[in-house]
């Protein structure tokens, strides 16, 4: 069963025309990474995964829900976390109460519980020693770090993540990369949206190229990198790749 | 100046003062209660406002609209003969209080939606992606982060209320204004018209300038600390 699945998505802001009927699946424990140049609907696209925008028309389906105003919450607190280019870190709350707000509050776990867990994927991401610091104090790839150990807490079967590494000096990149290439070992559902296309190749199951606000050509890192069909998406990587 | 260096006018205030201090404390219970009102309208509204449903912010726009556009004094005389003429006037403190709340209350709305628009974006995405329900990621999230945004301008709307509780004078109040003027002009008291007002002003004087300091204060130190945190970034 599909993991993901939007289904005739559309999306409008204004007059602006964002996303063209997108059809897109996404299976259990699959790693899809999207590409395509700035504002072709990479944001846009995974924001509907999580009803963080809602689509102007279309469906949006999660672990076989349909989404709709009324259930989001409860689906996507179920289902989903998400990971930002900003990191969105909560910044009156210590690290630790950052990774056990959602947990105490909303997954009905106690402290202990929440602590435990949040201890354990703090070693996932290496930062155990920041627990009782504040976010505003770490690095920008510590607190990225920090953003995935909160997602990983909630212990969501869908992580999305929306250019991660973007806002990150580029010696810090790569430590949180790795996080993500240890992440990918485990079955969790991974939406990646990003231009590091090393990761890419190494990480993901499929790869998904959009322009304009629709899909324009998918497949595999090999296909993807070896032969790919359409002239934009050949473009498109001799710019990056260089 | 009648009396101002009158000995005889300072004394009959002396032995009057009674009516002053009767004056201060209704003052205050009302400027109080009022002010539970006005909070709690305040983040009603302000949270509708906020809200991304259309309905709500619409109803919370017109309140803040109608009330903020219209004279206080009208919205007394209007709420104290509307309900009187309905059948159950309340009484005066009530209706003071209620006016006051209503009035002040239009107010608090727009500093809480203030200091909520104030919190990033990413902040009610990161809650939104989490699954938490509007009220949750308010009480846990956004509320604590705006708090130092809104402390400020609430305790200078929470003066101005104070010194608002005079314009009960127009209902025929019993708060330290209405007090003084009806001490002034007493068969038996009056007279003493400048050291009854001076001793009035003061009064209100030593209740909000302390106020206003820790509001300017509290201003003062979020100015600096966000120009160090941008200082910092850059
Ligand atoms: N909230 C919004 N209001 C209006 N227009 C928007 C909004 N969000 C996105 N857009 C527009 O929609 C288009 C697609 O945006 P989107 O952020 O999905 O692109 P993207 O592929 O993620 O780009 P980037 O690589 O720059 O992040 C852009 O033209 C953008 O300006
Ligand atoms: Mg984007």
């Amino acid at each position: 069963m599909a993991m993901i699945k939007l289904e005739n998505v559309n999306k409008y802001f204004g007059d602006l025309h964002v996303l063209k009927n997108v059809n897109l699946e996404v299976k259990e424990g699959e790693k899809l990474v999207i590409i395509g140049p700035s504002g072709s609907g990479k944001s846009t696209t995974v924001r509907c995964m999580n009803y963080l925008e809602t689509p102007s028309s279309g469906h949006v389906y999660i672990n076989g829900h349909l989404l709709t105003a009324a259930n989001k919450t409860r689906v996507i607190r179920e289902n989903a976390s998400m990971v930002f280019q900003q990191f969105n870190l909560y910044p009156h709350m210590t690290v630790l109460k950052n990774l056990t707000l959602a947990p105490t509050k909303l997954h009905h776990k106690s402290k202990k519980e929440a602590e435990e867990l949040a201890y354990h994927y703090l070693e996932v991401v290496g930062l155990k020693d920041k627990a009782h610091v504040y976010p505003s104090t770490l690095s920008g790839g510590q607190q990225q770090r920090i953003a995935i150990a909160r997602a990983l807490c909630c212990e969501s079967r869908i992580i999305l993540f929306d250019e991660p590494t973007s806002a990150l000096d580029p010696e810090t990149i790569q430590e949180v990369l790795d996080v993500m290439i240890k992440l990918a070992k485990e079955n969790i559902t991974m939406v990646v949206v990003t231009h590091e296309m090393g990761f890419a190749r190494q990480v993901a199951d499929r790869i998904v190229f959009m322009a304009d606000g629709e899909i324009i050509e998918e497949g595999t890192p090999d296909h993807f990198f070896n032969n790919p069909e359409s002239d934009r998406v050949r473009q498109f990587l001799g710019k990056i790749i260089r | 100046m009648s009396g101002l260096l009158s000995a005889r006018a300072w004394n009959k205030i002396w032995v009057y003062r009674g009516t002053f201090i009767l004056g201060l404390g209704n003052t205050l219970k009302t400027a109080a209660i009022a002010l539970l009102l006005a909070l709690f309208l305040g983040i009603v509204f302000g949270l509708m406002a906020t809200s991304n449903k259309k309905i709500l912010k619409t109803i919370s726009r017109v309140y803040v609209e109608v009330i903020q556009n219209t004279p206080i004094l009208l919205q007394m005389c209007f709420l104290y003969y509307a309900l009187a003429f309905s059948g159950h006037s309340p009484g005066i403190i009530i209706t003071g209080i209620l006016a006051l709340g209503i009035y002040t209350g239009a107010y608090m709305a727009e500093v809480i939606r203030a200091g909520i628009e104030a919190v990033p974006r990413g902040q009610f995405e990161a809650a939104g992606a989490q699954g938490f329900s509007y009220i949750s990621m308010m009480f846990y999230i956004i509320i604590p982060q705006s708090i130092k945004v809104i402390l400020p301008p609430m305790t200078n709307t929470i003066v101005n209320m104070i010194k608002n509780t005079s314009c009960l004078y127009i209902v025929g109040g019993a708060d330290l204004l209405s007090l003084t003027y009806s001490f002034v002009t007493g068969e038996n008291t009056g007279g003493s018209y400048a050291p009854a007002y001076i001793v009035c002003g003061v009064i209100f004087f030593i209740i909000c300038f302390p106020l206003s300091t820790i509001a300017s204060t509290w201003e003062n130190t979020l100015k600096k600390r966000e120009r160090r945190s941008v200082l910092n970034k850059v």
